[in-house]
């Protein structure tokens, strides 16, 4: 039972202090610290155990890798290049120099001052995008910036966790490919190959990865996804994730660096956004509960001892970086308030350092002591970052815009449509805003179907479009249009009452059934829902009535007029259904406008000339004087 | 022997009196194409390519409609709009048309006293579809002046229209034969009275 109390008190301290921490615009990483602060030196219910529960928990980590791989698709890499080796790099670059430097002058070892330096240029990705989200800031030209930055420090935290074993001070072995994680475990078993040998092995391991990523992993996941179970292929995705991860550990790398590769490997699969939301779960408690460890794991004693030498570290820190990050703004050409918000924005350091600290410790590159004082600096820098986004917010925008030589953003961005439901009916709507230019993501959960697109050439992602996470994954919130057009009625239904609740921002355009439908999709919130047969036997009528001698244009007129009418009686009767539904009332109105149509077809359809009900190009009157 | 085509517009053909026989007529004459323009694009999704190669294919285009607020059925406004493109029918080395023979056959609500200074539209007829004109002008097209059916609501009960529908077959048949005299019939102010004289006889052999 040792177990489940202490997942008690873990999960209890999350559940109260991160939605408080949201609430109060901290984040949730600030969240599952201060929780882990407050079971650990505060209150003082967890102590010893809290560093094997941050060893089990430092999986999250390469649950995480696995999923930023996942977002990083080569194509739109490619595209950002510039910005990630040139603004990106530069930053990484120089945050580390400078850091390293300071390093030296406090009379570190170079390892140390190395290890110190690539760890704390990282920022933190998780305050930072989120919220450049919540303020409608990610899509200026800062928030791009921005967002450029943390995701080349995403990549370089590989390249970081492959060196920081090499930088073992009076290193007693770690050869090429050492020990990683600091765990020092693993590898053995290629200990016994010479080193060319043990080169190979690992070289084929990541072949293996990248090819079986790109040829195996489509049929195997369609096959799973055929069951229709879905936490078969949750665990599908989970057995993905470790196996790769103790394959790595086999051969003596890194597992996050392995789950990496294989992310960036899937990010062009069909099964991406599944893959997502079936891992995201995971990596969000274990890296929350690796935030709680690292917050239960602060040293209060040293806080209170040197209150003013840890704060003064921390604002130093921000400081440098800081200091960095201007000029680059400057040298990378943004404006004004675009600058201050990026390198406001940037000046804290990162929940990876938590993680390299770790490594780093295990490793023996950095002492423990520094490691606690450093913990404790690093959490007060990321505490302190909502003030720095308020000052930009409060001081430097307003000032700015006062200026008035701003430019306005370029919204260089089109809109993004998620359609559901790639059956007859979602493939003619895709199809026309697909050649139309637009960027659909379009979500289907038959793997034929899948399939079948993926050989004409459309992209469709694996998933139940009725799953909150696989919407969210799909970037519903950053959508301007929702498509939903499932086959299924129920359950489309309940998609427009989800995504109509959830995100609010959203317009929602729906498949119906008939006619009732189209009332309860509306009050489902959808804003506008077409019948998915109307058009169709409308055409095949009008066809009906040129083959039986109708000019075709006159078929077309009759259709429309049948079109206009039967759409009146849509609106004509949505109050009646509102009311009670079906009933006898309802069925009265309706038989009503039944009779008034067939009233106004047989008008139309000969009888006297010039009645106003008759209307398109009749001819004058014989009897007009004036003509 | 020429190629005549006669695009024709009538929204309401069920409902025509004169216009839809008249069309009827068209259809009978040998070397004459026929289009009814509202039911090939019911839906006014004209065809651009297939209508430019029927303008390449004949030598006179006729545009048969019953006069609409001065001008054509709407369709035949879409057809000019899409159709007559710049480097096809204008512009700078646009020959497509150039030298094909251009005429309007239509017929009128009013009388033809209400086509006139003093009369009620205050206009000569001819000046009157000085856009069809202009437009053939642009083209190159040589313009000849109107085949026109004048108070065509009660030329059935008056007993006029079967002289005007052959007169309409004649002009066609004229046309096709290439024994109109277009130079007289550019500078006529409408053709239907003067048909007589226009139309050469048959030299002969």
């Amino acid at each position: 039972m040792a177990l489940l109390s202490e997942a008690f008190v873990y999960l209890c301290a999350a559940v109260i202090a991160v939605p408080i921490a949201n609430r109060l615009g901290l984040g949730s990483v600030l969240g599952y610290l201060i929780a882990g602060v407050m079971i650990g030196p505060v209150i003082g219910i967890v102590g010893a155990e809290a560093a094997d529960v941050q060893h089990f928990a430092e999986f999250g980590v390469v649950m995480m890798l696995f999923l930023v791989g996942l977002e990083l698709q080569p194509a739109m890499l490619w595209k950002m290049r510039q910005q990630l080796v040139g603004l990106g790099g530069l930053q990484v670059a120089g945050t580390g120099l400078a850091f390293c430097g300071i390093g030296f002058l406090f009379d570190l070892h170079w390892q140390s001052a190395l290890a110190l330096g690539m760890i704390l240029s990282l920022s933190s990705t998780a305050i930072v995008l989120q919220t450049l989200n919540e303020k409608n800031w990610l899509r200026t030209e800062g928030g791009q910036s921005s967002f450029s930055v943390l995701l080349t420090q995403d990549i370089a935290v590989i390249p970081m966790l492959a060196l920081l074993p090499l930088l073992a001070i009076g290193g007693d072995h770690s050869g090429p490919g050492g020990h990683g994680e600091g765990a020092g475990h693993g590898g053995e078993a290629l200990a016994a190959l010479p080193g060319w040998a043990q080169a190979l092995v690992i070289l084929a391991v990541i072949a293996a990865i990248v090819v079986a990523g790109r040829y195996l992993m489509r049929p195997v996941f369609r096959f799973i996804a055929e069951a229709r179970l879905r936490e078969i292929f949750t665990a599908t995705a989970l057995l993905l994730v470790i196996g790769i991860a103790l394959v790595m550990d086999f051969v003596g790398l890194s597992p996050a660096l392995g789950t990496f590769l294989a992310g960036v490997v899937l990010s062009d699969s069909d099964y991406r956004h599944e893959l997502e939301s079936d891992i995201e779960p995971f990596k969000g408690l274990l890296l929350g509960l690796f935030f709680l460890t690292v917050g239960a794991g602060i040293d209060f004693d040293l806080l209170f001892g040197a209150p003013l030498t840890i704060f003064g570290l921390a604002l130093g820190l921000m400081a440098v970086k800081f200091t960095v990050l201007y000029p680059l703004g400057v040298l990378f050409r943004l404006k004004g308030p675009h600058r201050w918000l990026f390198a406001l924005g940037l000046a804290q350091a990162g929940e990876f350092a938590f993680v390299l600290f770790g490594f780093a410790g295990g490793a023996g590159v950095l002492e423990p002591s520094l490691i606690k004082t450093m913990t404790l600096v690093v959490a007060i820098s990321m505490l302190l970052t909502p003030a720095l986004f308020i000052f930009y917010e409060k001081v430097v925008a307003p000032r700015a815009l006062a200026k008035a030589d701003l430019e306005p953003d370029v919204i260089d961005r089109k809109g993004r449509v998620v359609l559901a439901g790639m059956g007859r009916f979602g493939q003619i709507v895709s199809r026309l805003l697909l050649t139309s230019g637009y960027e659909v993501i379009i979500l289907d959960h038959d793997p034929q179907t899948i399939e079948n697109l993926r050989k004409i050439g459309i992209r469709t992602f694996y998933g139940d479009a009725t799953r909150p996470d696989l919407l969210h994954g799909a970037g519903l919130d950053e959508a301007d249009l929702f498509i939903a057009a499932l086959d299924d009625r129920e359950k489309q239904t309940e998609l427009v009452e989800h995504v109509a609740r959830t995100y609010p921002k959203v317009r929602i355009l729906a498949r119906a059934r008939d006619r009732h439908h189209v009332y309860e999709l509306e009050n489902a919130g959808a804003h506008h829902a077409e019948r998915e047969l109307f058009e169709g036997a409308l055409a095949l009528g009008r066809q009906a009535l040129a083959e039986l001698g109708f000019h075709p244009f006159r078929a077309r007129t009759k259709a429309r007029e049948f079109r206009h009418h039967d759409i009146a009686m849509l609106d004509n009767l949505r109050e009646n259904f509102n009311d009670g539904g079906a009933d006898a009332s309802y069925i009265d109105a309706m038989r009503a406008q039944s009779e008034t149509l067939f009233e106004i077809m047989r008008v139309d359809r000969g009888g006297e000339r010039h009645e106003r009900t008759e209307r398109g190009w009749t001819p004058p009157p014989k009897g007009d004087a004036t003509l | 022997m020429a190629k005549v085509l006669v695009l024709f517009a009538h929204p309401r053909p069920d409902r025509s009196e004169v216009n839809q026989p008249l069309f009827e007529t068209a259809q009978r004459v040998e070397g004459v194409t026929a289009v009814d323009l509202y039911a090939d694009y019911p839906d006014f999704s004209i065809d651009i390519d297939r209508e430019q190669a029927r303008l390449t294919a004949h030598d006179v285009i006729v545009f048969q409609h019953p006069l609409y607020w001065y001008s054509s059925p709407a369709i035949m406004k879409e057809w000019q709009d899409l159709v007559l493109e710049h480097g096809f029918a204008y512009g700078h080395d646009a020959t497509a048309l150039r030298g094909k023979v251009f005429l309007n056959a239509i017929t009128t609500g009013a009388k033809p006293e209400a086509y006139s200074e003093a009369g009620m539209n205050h206009a000569e007829l001819r000046s009157l579809l000085g856009p069809f004109e202009r437009t053939a002008d642009l083209c190159g097209m040589r313009y000849l002046a109107p085949f026109v059916l004048f108070g065509a609501g009660r030329a059935l009960e008056q007993d006029r229209f079967g002289a005007h529908r052959n007169a309409y077959d004649r002009l066609l048949k004229a046309l096709v034969a290439e024994r109109l005299d277009l130079e007289m019939a550019a500078k006529a102010t409408v053709l239907t009275d003067a048909l007589q004289d226009l139309v050469l006889e048959r030299e002969e052999n």
